[in-house]
Parts: C-alpha cells; sequence; structure tokens
C-alpha cells in the first residue's frame, strides 16, 4: 500500500540536512490530509509532547496507543484547538491540516472545528432530546433551514446506524438512551456538521463488548469518507479497525507503520515489550 | 452507678434531647400561627381584602398593602434577575483566578451577610435623595434589588458549577463559542436550579419591612399605586403599622394581614420546593 | 464579527458582576461621608462614652451605648436561645438520627428562618411577652427577654445547619477512632467530633450573632423605643436597628443633626457585622483548610 512511512521521510530530510543543500522552506505535502512537525507541546514547565512528527494521509484510520499519561490525548486534541482552553497550554512547532497552518495565521477556529470532530470517552450527549443533539452543530452555525435540518439529522442518524432504533420519538431525551446508542448519537452530532477529519478519544472504553463492537464496525465504515484518528487502550480494538498506528510513550514517538507492521514486526524493542504486555 | 451504665444514660437522655430540640422550635411555630389563625382568621373577609387603609380599624383594609407587594415583587424581579444572572455568569463561566475575582467572590459574600437595613441606608441616600426618586416602588425596588443580589449570585454560580464540563467540551469541539456554549447548554441545564434560587429570593425581599420604612414607605397610603414613580406601601409594613397602634382592632387586623403575607409567603416558597423535585426527577430520567 | 459580539457579551456580563462593587462603595461612602459630617458636631467621645441616646429630645444626648446594650442584651438572650438547641440539632441529626430523616427534616427547619420577621415580632409582643408577664411579674410590655427568645427561635437553623456541615466535614477516621475504643455516641460526639468541629461550629454562631445584631423587625414591635444603658431583660430597650427605623418613621427633616444619627447608627451597625462576618469567613477558611 504506502511505500514511506514517517520516518522514510524523517530520513530523507536528514539526509538533505546532511548535503549541504540549501534549506527550503517546508511546504506540506498535499498527499497528506495531516501533518505534525517537530511538535513539541507544554503545559507550563511540563513538556508533554517532544518532537512529534507524523504525516498522516486522507481516509485512513489511524491508532494511538501507549501507556496512560504518554500524551495520546494531548496529540489527538491538538488538532481541534481543545487544548486551548487550558491556560498553561503551550505549542512549537508547526500542524498541518489540508496544507494549513492551524496554529500561526490567521485560522477561524468555529470553522476548523466544524472540519474537525471529536468524539469523548464517556458518551456526551447534551441534555436535551435526540434530534436537537444532532441539529446543534447546525444551529449554532446560523442554520435555519427546518427541511434541511430535519435532512441532515435523519441521514447522519443512518449514517451511526441509530435511525431505526429512534426514528419514532426523536423527541425523546438523549439521556434516556444507553450507553452504546448515546455513543452513536455523539458521533451522529460529529458528522451532521460534515467534519472531513474525526478525532475519536478512546471512544469505546466506557461501553459495553456489544456496543464496542457495533462501533468499531462504523468506524470501519466510516473510513470511506472521513479521516480517523483514535485513541485506544485496547490493542485488539486497535489491529481491528485502524490501517496504521502509531506508539506513544512518555510524550515521544517511538514509531509509526502498517498496523500489522507494528504488531507483527516491531522495530524498536519498546513497542515490541508494549504491545506484549511487558509493561503498560 | 458505675462509669459504663453513666454513660449509657447520657447516651440515650441525649437522644431524647437531640428529638425536642428538633422539634421545639417547629411547635412553637406552629403554636405562633394557631394563636395568629385563631386571632386574625375571623377578620378576613372581602371587605378587608379590598378596603383602603382608614382611621377605625373595621373600616381598614390591606388593598394598598397587597397590591404594593406585588408591584414590589415585579419591579425587584425585573431589576434583580437578569443582573444577578449575567454577574453569575461572568464569575463562574468568564473571570480567571485572579486578585479582581478573589476580590469580587469575598465582596459578593460580605454583602450577603450585611444587615438589611443598611441597604436601606443606602437606597435613602442614593435613590430617594440623590436620584430624587422619593419614597417610591422604583426606590422600593432598587433597593430590594441590591439586597437580594448576592443570593440570585450565589445560586446561579452555584447551578452553573454543577453542570458537567463534559457538555462544554462537546459544545466547543463542535465550533460553538464561548457565549452559545453559555446561552445553548449551560443556562438551560441549570435553569431550573436558578429559578428554584430566586422565586426563594424574591419570597425573603416580600417579607422585608425595615429597609422599606428607611426609603420612605409610608404606612399609611389611602390609594392603590398605579405607577413605579407612586408612593407605597406593602403588607410587612402594615402590619407593623398596625401592632404599632393601640386599638384592639388594629391587632386583629394585623393578624388577618399576616396571615395573607403567610400564605403568600409559604405559596411561593412551596413552589420553588416542588419545582426542584420535579427537575430533579426528570433530569435523572 | 462573531469575536466582536463575544467581546461586547463578555463586558456586559462584567459590568453586572461590577455592580456588586458599587454597591459595597456606595454602602460604605454613604455610610462614612454622613457620618464624617455627624462627627464635626458631636464628638467621638461623647459618642461612645455618653451613656444616654436621646438625640429627638430637645435636651440632646448622642451617646451609643444604651443602644449598643440594647443590641447585645437581646442578641445574646438570642444566642443563648440558639446555640444549645441549634448544635443540639447539629449533633443530634449527625451523629444520632437515619440519614433520610436528616435530609428530611433539614429543609423544614429553614422554615423557621423564612417567616417575614415582623410576624415574629407580632409573636414577641402579642404571644410571648403576655406569657411571659404571667411568669415573671413586673416585667414590662416591652423588653428584652421576648424579643430575645424568638430571634433565638428564628436564628436556630443558622446554628444547626453550619454546625452539621462542620460536624460533618470532621474526617470518619476519628469517628472510627472513637466508637474503636468503646465510646457512647455522646461521648465521640463531645469528646471528639465538637471540638475537632470547634471552628466550624464557632465561625457558625458567629454568623448568628451577626445576623442577630442586623435584626431590626422583632425587636423594633417587641424591645420597646426607650434606649436605656442597661443589662436587665425585663424593661424597654431599644436597639441600634429599632432606632434607625424609629427615626425614619418619623418627621425629622433631612439634613438635620437628627437625620444624621441615622448614619452615625449604621456606621456602628455596619463595622460590628462586618468585622464578626469576615472573623467568621476567616476562622471558617481556617477550618476547612485543616481537614482538606
Amino acid at each position: 500500500m504506502f511505500i514511506s512511512d514517517t520516518q522514510e521521510i524523517m530520513a530523507k530530510e536528514k539526509e538533505k540536512k546532511s548535503k549541504d543543500i540549501v534549506e527550503e522552506v517546508f511546504q506540506p505535502d498535499p498527499e497528506y490530509k495531516i501533518i505534525t512537525r517537530d511538535l513539541d507541546v507544554f503545559y507550563g514547565d511540563i513538556q508533554a509532547l517532544k518532537n512529534i512528527s507524523l504525516f498522516i494521509r486522507p481516509f485512513t484510520v489511524t491508532a494511538l496507543i501507549g501507556p496512560s499519561g504518554c500524551g495520546k490525548s494531548t496529540y489527538l486534541r491538538v488538532f481541534n484547538r481543545m487544548n486551548d482552553y487550558i491556560d498553561s497550554f503551550r505549542l512549537e512547532g508547526h500542524v498541518y491540516l489540508d496544507g494549513n497552518d492551524i496554529y500561526n495565521g490567521k485560522i477561524n477556529l468555529e470553522k476548523l472545528r466544524k472540519d474537525v470532530g471529536m468524539v469523548f470517552q464517556k458518551p456526551n450527549p447534551f441534555p436535551k432530546s435526540i434530534f436537537e443533539n444532532v441539529a446543534y452543530g447546525l444551529r449554532i452555525q446560523g442554520v435555519k433551514d427546518k427541511d434541511f435540518i430535519h435532512e441532515r439529522v435523519v441521514s447522519s442518524l443512518k449514517k451511526v446506524v441509530l435511525w431505526e432504533e429512534v426514528k419514532d420519538d426523536l423527541k425523546r431525551n438523549a439521556l434516556a438512551l444507553s450507553g452504546g446508542q448515546q455513543q452513536r448519537l455523539c458521533i451522529a452530532r460529529t458528522l451532521a456538521v460534515e467534519p472531513n477529519i474525526i478525532l475519536m478519544d478512546e471512544p469505546t472504553s466506557a461501553l459495553d463488548p456489544i456496543s464496542t463492537g457495533k462501533i468499531e464496525e462504523l468506524i470501519f465504515e466510516l473510513k470511506n469518507e472521513y479521516t480517523i484518528l483514535i485513541v485506544t487502550h485496547n490493542m485488539q480494538q486497535a489491529g481491528r479497525v485502524s490501517d496504521r498506528t502509531a506508539f506513544f510513550y512518555l510524550g515521544e514517538l517511538i514509531e509509526e507503520g502498517l498496523t500489522k507492521e507494528i504488531f507483527l514486526n516491531p522495530k524498536k524493542e519498546r513497542t515490541q515489550n508494549y504491545i506484549t504486555g511487558r509493561f503498560g | 452507678m458505675s462509669n459504663e451504665v453513666r454513660n449509657r444514660v447520657k447516651d440515650k437522655l441525649f437522644r431524647y434531647l437531640g428529638v425536642i430540640s428538633t422539634w421545639i422550635g417547629l411547635v412553637i411555630l406552629g403554636i405562633f400561627i394557631v394563636n395568629i389563625l385563631i386571632d386574625g382568621v375571623m377578620r378576613l373577609n372581602w371587605q378587608f381584602l379590598t378596603s383602603l387603609p382608614s382611621r377605625f380599624p373595621e373600616k381598614s383594609g390591606i388593598l394598598t398593602a397587597w397590591t404594593g407587594t406585588i408591584w414590589l415583587l415585579f419591579l425587584t424581579a425585573f431589576f434583580a434577575i437578569p443582573i444577578g444572572i449575567a454577574a453569575g455568569i461572568y464569575l463562574e463561566e468568564y473571570s480567571k483566578k485572579s486578585r479582581i475575582s478573589n476580590f469580587l467572590e469575598i465582596n459578593i459574600a460580605n454583602l450577603a451577610g450585611v444587615p438589611s437595613i443598611i441597604y436601606g441606608i443606602l437606597g435613602l441616600e442614593i435613590f430617594v435623595r440623590k436620584l430624587q426618586l422619593g419614597g417610591s416602588l422604583l426606590s422600593g425596588s432598587f433597593t430590594l434589588a441590591l439586597l437580594i443580589l448576592p443570593i440570585i449570585i450565589v445560586v446561579t454560580r452555584e447551578s452553573i458549577k454543577a453542570v458537567p464540563q463534559s457538555i462544554r467540551d462537546a459544545s466547543y469541539a463542535l465550533g460553538a463559542s464561548k457565549w452559545q456554549t453559555i446561552r445553548h447548554q449551560v443556562l438551560p441545564a441549570c435553569m431550573s436550579n436558578i429559578i428554584t434560587g430566586i422565586i426563594l429570593a424574591l419570597a425573603r425581599a416580600i417579607g422585608e419591612t425595615a429597609p422599606l420604612i428607611v426609603i420612605g414607605a409610608l404606612a399609611y397610603v389611602p390609594f392603590v399605586a398605579k405607577s413605579p414613580m407612586d408612593e407605597f406601601t406593602v403588607l410587612p409594613i402594615q402590619i407593623f403599622n398596625w401592632i404599632s397602634r393601640p386599638q384592639h382592632g388594629f391587632i386583629i387586623n394585623a393578624a388577618a394581614a399576616i396571615i395573607i403575607l403567610l400564605i403568600i409567603t409559604f405559596f411561593m416558597n412551596g413552589i420553588a420546593i416542588y419545582m426542584r423535585n420535579r427537575w430533579q426527577k426528570r433530569s435523572s430520567a | 464579527m462573531r469575536k466582536l459580539k463575544e467581546k461586547i457579551i463578555e463586558k456586559a456580563l462584567f459590568i453586572s458582576a461590577f455592580i456588586t462593587i458599587l454597591t459595597t462603595i456606595g454602602i460604605i461612602w454613604v455610610l462614612f461621608a454622613e457620618s464624617f459630617s455627624f462627627f464635626k458636631e458631636v464628638s467621638l467621645v461623647e459618642f461612645f462614652t455618653d451613656t444616654e441616646w436621646a438625640p429627638l429630645y430637645a435636651e440632646k444626648h448622642f451617646g451609643i451605648l444604651p443602644l449598643i446594650t440594647g443590641t447585645l442584651l437581646t442578641t445574646l438572650i438570642a444566642i443563648a436561645v440558639a446555640l444549645p438547641i441549634g448544635l443540639t440539632i447539629a449533633v443530634y441529626l449527625n451523629e444520632y438520627a437515619p440519614r433520610n430523616f436528616s435530609k428530611s427534616i433539614k429543609p423544614l427547619l429553614e422554615i423557621l428562618a423564612a417567616v417575614p420577621t415582623v410576624v415574629y415580632g407580632y409573636f414577641a409582643l402579642i404571644v410571648v411577652t403576655p406569657f411571659l408577664q404571667k411568669l415573671i411579674p413586673g416585667m414590662s410590655g416591652f423588653n428584652a427577654l421576648s424579643p430575645g427568645i424568638v430571634m433565638g427561635i428564628m436564628i436556630i437553623p443558622f446554628v444547626s445547619s453550619l454546625s452539621e456541615d462542620a460536624l460533618r466535614a470532621v474526617p470518619n477516621t476519628l469517628r472510627e477512632a472513637s466508637y474503636g475504643m468503646g465510646s457512647t455516641r455522646f461521648q465521640t460526639a463531645f469528646r471528639v467530633l465538637v471540638p475537632a468541629a470547634s471552628s466550624g461550629i464557632i465561625s457558625s454562631v458567629i454568623l448568628a450573632l451577626s445576623r442577630a445584631i442586623g435584626e431590626t423587625m422583632i425587636v423594633a414591635v417587641a424591645a420597646g423605643q426607650q434606649p436605656r444603658f442597661t443589662f436587665n431583660p425585663l424593661v424597654s430597650v431599644e436597639t441600634i436597628t429599632a432606632y434607625i427605623v424609629q427615626v425614619s418613621s418619623g418627621d425629622v427633616p433631612t439634613g438635620s443633626i437628627e437625620f444624621k444619627t441615622i448614619f452615625a447608627a449604621g456606621f456602628v451597625l455596619f463595622m460590628l457585622t462586618f468585622i464578626l462576618n469576615n472573623i467568621s469567613f476567616y476562622i471558617n477558611r481556617k477550618f476547612h483548610k485543616q481537614y482538606e
């Protein structure tokens, strides 16, 4: 499938530098949907992410794995700038989405969050009706057309395979749904604003195995239309749903590559130890 | 008696003392209320409710007083609610931990503990004299609004604090701005709590007497107030005035007026508690 | 465009919050300015040492002591009622009563604080005073005992509720240690828990004190309007608050020295409650830090 992985790209750059070729200004390669380069993230004096460079192609599912507290969630939140709400947060380096640096230069935060959706670990539907949950994203953009909203709500609920279960009473309070249904509702809510990237932060860790299975099927379907990053503690899950996997340890990106490669033939010893359960 | 037995006796005695103490206040209040009912319930009739005050106790009524109370209730609510909720939102959602925000918080805690008569003195100087509003409903409602403002602010803050952060996160992640998140998610989620607190604050406001006396609400107002600039009286002041008169007829009037005031007060408290229970059940559905 | 709207909203919300600061500034300024003007005509020495308060009579006296003793007398009687009862309730609900009972009785006790104070004044004058007069011959119709007792009943929930919170904040390990040694509930409560919660309880008592000092209508109705420099609970006295009501309902010309006594008295009242409140806050903060 893919010829070069992140490390190969970086290696090529190093080569360029060592050959004393005049440093060009880095042009984000349009082949990649998401790029981070030399990304450093600090919370006050603590460095949460060290020198992360990662290149992600469109319409793929990339799993971020690693022990707790290694910066995976922080990394995820870099892409929709949810870390901005933490006072001590500081970022150095570059983050490119579709070639645009989202931390430097003029960026419309609201549009960014429309394009980059997020699904959280614990399902967090709004304490409103099922319909209003999905419609919220459209309403805050100022969409007033009732038919348009209705159509979008229906199609989003269908995409997450929730429509059949709730179509009889869209006015029911979302909190009355089961955990698995709530999480699918949250995904529908995200899809309603038509993002092209979806960030998932351990989306099934609070759910039962059956709901987990349903959501994993869903992720597999969504891959055709969206670029997905998923943080997961469950390595079997990473194996099931992702094309590529990135292994984080203590804020550093240890290894990244095809999921099959990472799990069957990891290059770094630490990766090997984590995968076989020797720690973490 | 051995030590052990003595200790057990003390324990048992205290248990009885505990039960008695818990109920004694309410029992005494009950006795008071029964007394009031005996004194005043006979006086309650249509004439009493619709007459203006007069020199003769039999002819006097509480029309001016209860219309004044209603007027004051709505005007005070009109001023205090938007400012109180807005201030609560600011303190809880916008202000960051800083010296100013700390100072604001301590200040509000202090204001909540200032005796209500001091608010009357403030109102007298600022609203009645400096702003030349006289002893009008406007002065009275401004004064009471300032009085209950700290209560509404605290209740708003507590209610907002109880809204889980996950709701805000979900809203921001969809691209909503801070105000959109507050207006469409945070406030609706805790509005019932805020309303309950507001009703309780207003119930307290209509029972206030001292600050209104200080700003010049008169006891003898032989007309019904028709505009916010009119002079006025309220039930508590009318009651106070009647109690201070020697004629026994006025004491009866006072008792009857108290019954009306208590009905209004308990009704408002009752609604607040009922709403709180109902909404608690709904949100845990 | 959106950013501008957000900024405007934030500013508007800030102004609402700022009104509270304006209120405080207003209170302090009004009391200070008018008191300052008052003290130009009446010396501080006379104000604080003269034992007669008679600003409305032909022969004027401006000694605040009678009003202060009146206030203190009624307040102390109130605390003498509310403290034992309130503390007993707190200990009982915390250590003896089943959880459900405690939960349902708490809002009921709040009813005591919800009754308008003028109504309590009626009770004090019309019900309690005649009753006490039967027990204590020679007690006058206006006195400090009756409103004091009624005020005490009113502030029971202050003491009980806050003391209960303080007791609940004491870590369970202390309870378990005491019971583990074979103590009865009574011993545990009064030898271990109450001392451990003492700062919290004291802070609640101070707040109740402050509330009683600021109370107006019960004393205005039942204590009388004769300022007396005395600690005799059976005779008519006047509190600071009742005096302010008395002057305000009269025909005192604005700007006159009699009028200014409102502010001088108000100033003393404000300082008293302000100091007490902040002592209470301080003690309470220290108490909670202790158990964090």
